[in-house]
């Protein structure tokens, strides 16, 4: 079984996000960028199962600008065994995104496509569950733990207030939450060894797909600041201004 | 206009944020609401305030609110609404961007304003940043943050319900089991305070140290990634970014640095206590109030003095 895993190109983690001064988005320029974090637990889930035997191949794919090959070196390091690149702008929308994928689906023909639940920077949370849906097939979202045996994939999902397992035919998408494992960090043997791993480079209109933005972006702000408020001595204190200054107890 | 909330529940109960999301298509204009599975939900949101029809799909194949029928059942309903919603939860989440591609809409998540019919104001970057954006779909499909709108009175409407007919059923998913966190506190996202621990709770152990006090101020219990990534908490208790999104009355958090991720996920709290160790803990700079010290000694305190 093949298994596709898109990766996403995103300001890195320990990074604070900036607002342009002009207000159209967040400052991407000169800004460490990195592989988006839900994107490498779906990564090292698709080599896990790759070294179980499970899988046959893992193909990386990333949607955006050229420099997203990065991000793909950095899978192929992991352990992923080749990378597709589709040009397109910088951070497509998840509809646009789940078509492409749609047509990386002709191509490859996967078992299974296993992405990150939600990307960092737009936070949107869409792009398994749309993918699922244009290609017809079931969902596993939130991934706590999956199992593929007997031609289907146990998913136990994280929600509200617990967990849930679904079971779904293969093929299905299933989207890693946070806790579905711990990513490996790549050894610079495998860094060097996956320069040498094959890259293929697509234009997102090749494929066919209709890339225009649905939403346009009016504008982008800070939130409103929150100041900080006072240090207090005492526990006898404390209780004292939440009961008479704040009136919440 | 009209638009059709997903009104999700648990439990034989409507969630909190459901009824928030009523809140957020009233502005629209009608409203109807689709419950899938349990009848007597279906009989209590026929009295939500602000909801003139409930459709009930009642078949077995919704009964635990999978993806794949439901979006199939919302696909099929589609036609006579302008906009769909749904609470930004976990069944929202998991549905509505289904729904959305299959209906060729790009879904608008975690709506937090409704500035008109096209236009909306959503976090992004962890709420580090609010992004007005303007959609052209000519139907909308979106999520709303329950903690940014009020809550639907639950009582004082009488809508009529309606029994939906099934949509093919996909027939690609099965529901196995659900595993809930047995509770008798208040439900995170919707409780009027919330004690919240971290790291600093450092066992699962001490980590009940937080008990009593919740009890004592009816609480909900929350938790930071690093209490939850320690194994001192479940999954579920997790505020942040990634976990649940909090606004309580007030937010009391013990042993949390304040990662901008877990702040992601508390700063419209309307009071928030910090007690932590560390001076330079980046949770003091949104508290309201801190106090520097060990919790160990001060959450026993705060519990005696709210005697």
């Amino acid at each position: 079984m093949k298994i596709v895993v898109p990766v996403k190109r995103v300001v890195d983690y320990n990074i604070k996000p900036r607002v342009k001064a002009d207000g159209s988005g967040v400052e991407t320029t000169g800004v460490k960028m990195s592989m988006n974090p839900f994107d490498e637990i779906a990564v090292e889930e698709a080599v896990r199962l790759k070294e179980k035997g499970v899988a046959s191949e893992v193909v990386v794919v990333s949607i955006g600008v050229q420099q997203a090959q990065d991000t793909l070196r950095t899978a192929m390091a992991m352990g992923a065994d080749r990378a597709i690149l589709v040009l397109s702008e910088e951070s497509p929308e998840p509809l646009a995104v789940a078509k492409v994928l749609k047509a990386i689906h002709e191509k490859e023909q996967p078992g299974l496509f296993i992405l990150g639940k939600q990307a960092i920077d737009d936070d949107m949370n869409a792009t398994g569950q749309m993918l699922a849906g244009l290609l017809g097939w079931g969902q596993g979202t939130f991934a706590g733990k999956i199992e593929v045996a007997d031609g289907r994939v146990l998913v136990t999902r994280e929600i509200d207030g617990g967990t849930e397992e679904v079971s779904l035919a293969l093929p299905a998408v299933v989207t890693a939450d946070l806790r579905l494992n711990e990513p490996r960090y790549a050894s610079l043997p495998n860094i060097m060894k996956a320069r040498k791993k094959p890259m293929e480079t697509l234009n997102a209109e090749d494929l066919g797909v209709d890339m225009a933005r649905r939403l346009t972006v009016v504008s982008v702000a800070e939130p409103e600041q929150r100041k900080a408020g006072v240090k207090v001595g005492s526990v006898a204190e404390l209780v004292e201004k939440l009961r008479n200054e704040a009136k919440v107890i | 206009m009209t638009a059709l909330v997903l009104l999700d529940h648990e439990e034989g109960r409507i969630r909190k944020s459901a009824l928030s999301a009523v809140t957020a298509a009233s502005q629209f204009g009608d409203v109807h609401v689709l419950v899938a599975g349990d009848a007597t939900v279906a009989q209590a949101a026929s009295a939500i305030s602000g909801v003139s029809k409930v459709l009930h799909a009642a078949d077995a194949q919704y009964a635990h609110e999978l993806a794949e029928p439901l979006a199939a059942l919302i696909v099929s309903l589609a036609g006579g609404y302008d906009q769909i919603v749904a609470a930004a939860g976990a069944v929202g989440k998991n549905v509505l961007p289904r729904a959305a591609a299959l209906l060729d809409v790009q879904p608008i998540p975690e709506v937090v304003r409704i500035v008109d019919a096209e236009t909306f104001v959503r976090p992004i970057y962890a709420g580090n940043a609010l992004a007005t954006v303007k959609s052209s779909d000519a139907k909308k499909v979106l999520t709303v943050r329950g903690s940014a709108f009020d809550a639907a009175p639950a009582e004082g409407g009488s809508a009529p319900v309606e029994t939906v007919a099934p949509a093919a059923n996909p027939n690609v998913s099965e529901f196995v089991a659900v595993h809930l966190s047995e509770s008798e506190r208040p439900e995170l996202e919707s409780a009027r305070v919330v004690v919240s621990g971290g790291r600093g709770l450092q066992s699962e152990e001490k980590f009940h140290i937080l008990e009593p006090l919740a009890d004592k101020l009816g609480a909900a219990i929350g938790a930071s990634r690093a209490a939850v990534d320690s194994g001192f908490v479940p999954n579920e208790f997790q505020v942040g970014q990634t976990g649940k999104i909090v606004a309580p009355e007030l937010y009391l958090a013990f042993g949390i640095s304040g990662a901008i991720q877990h702040l992601a996920g508390m700063k419209d709290s309307r009071v928030i206590v910090a007690v932590n160790k560390d001076p330079e803990a980046p949770i003091f700079q949104v508290a309201d109030y801190g106090i520097e010290g060990d919790l160990f000694e001060i959450v026993p305190a705060l519990t005696a003095a709210l005697a």
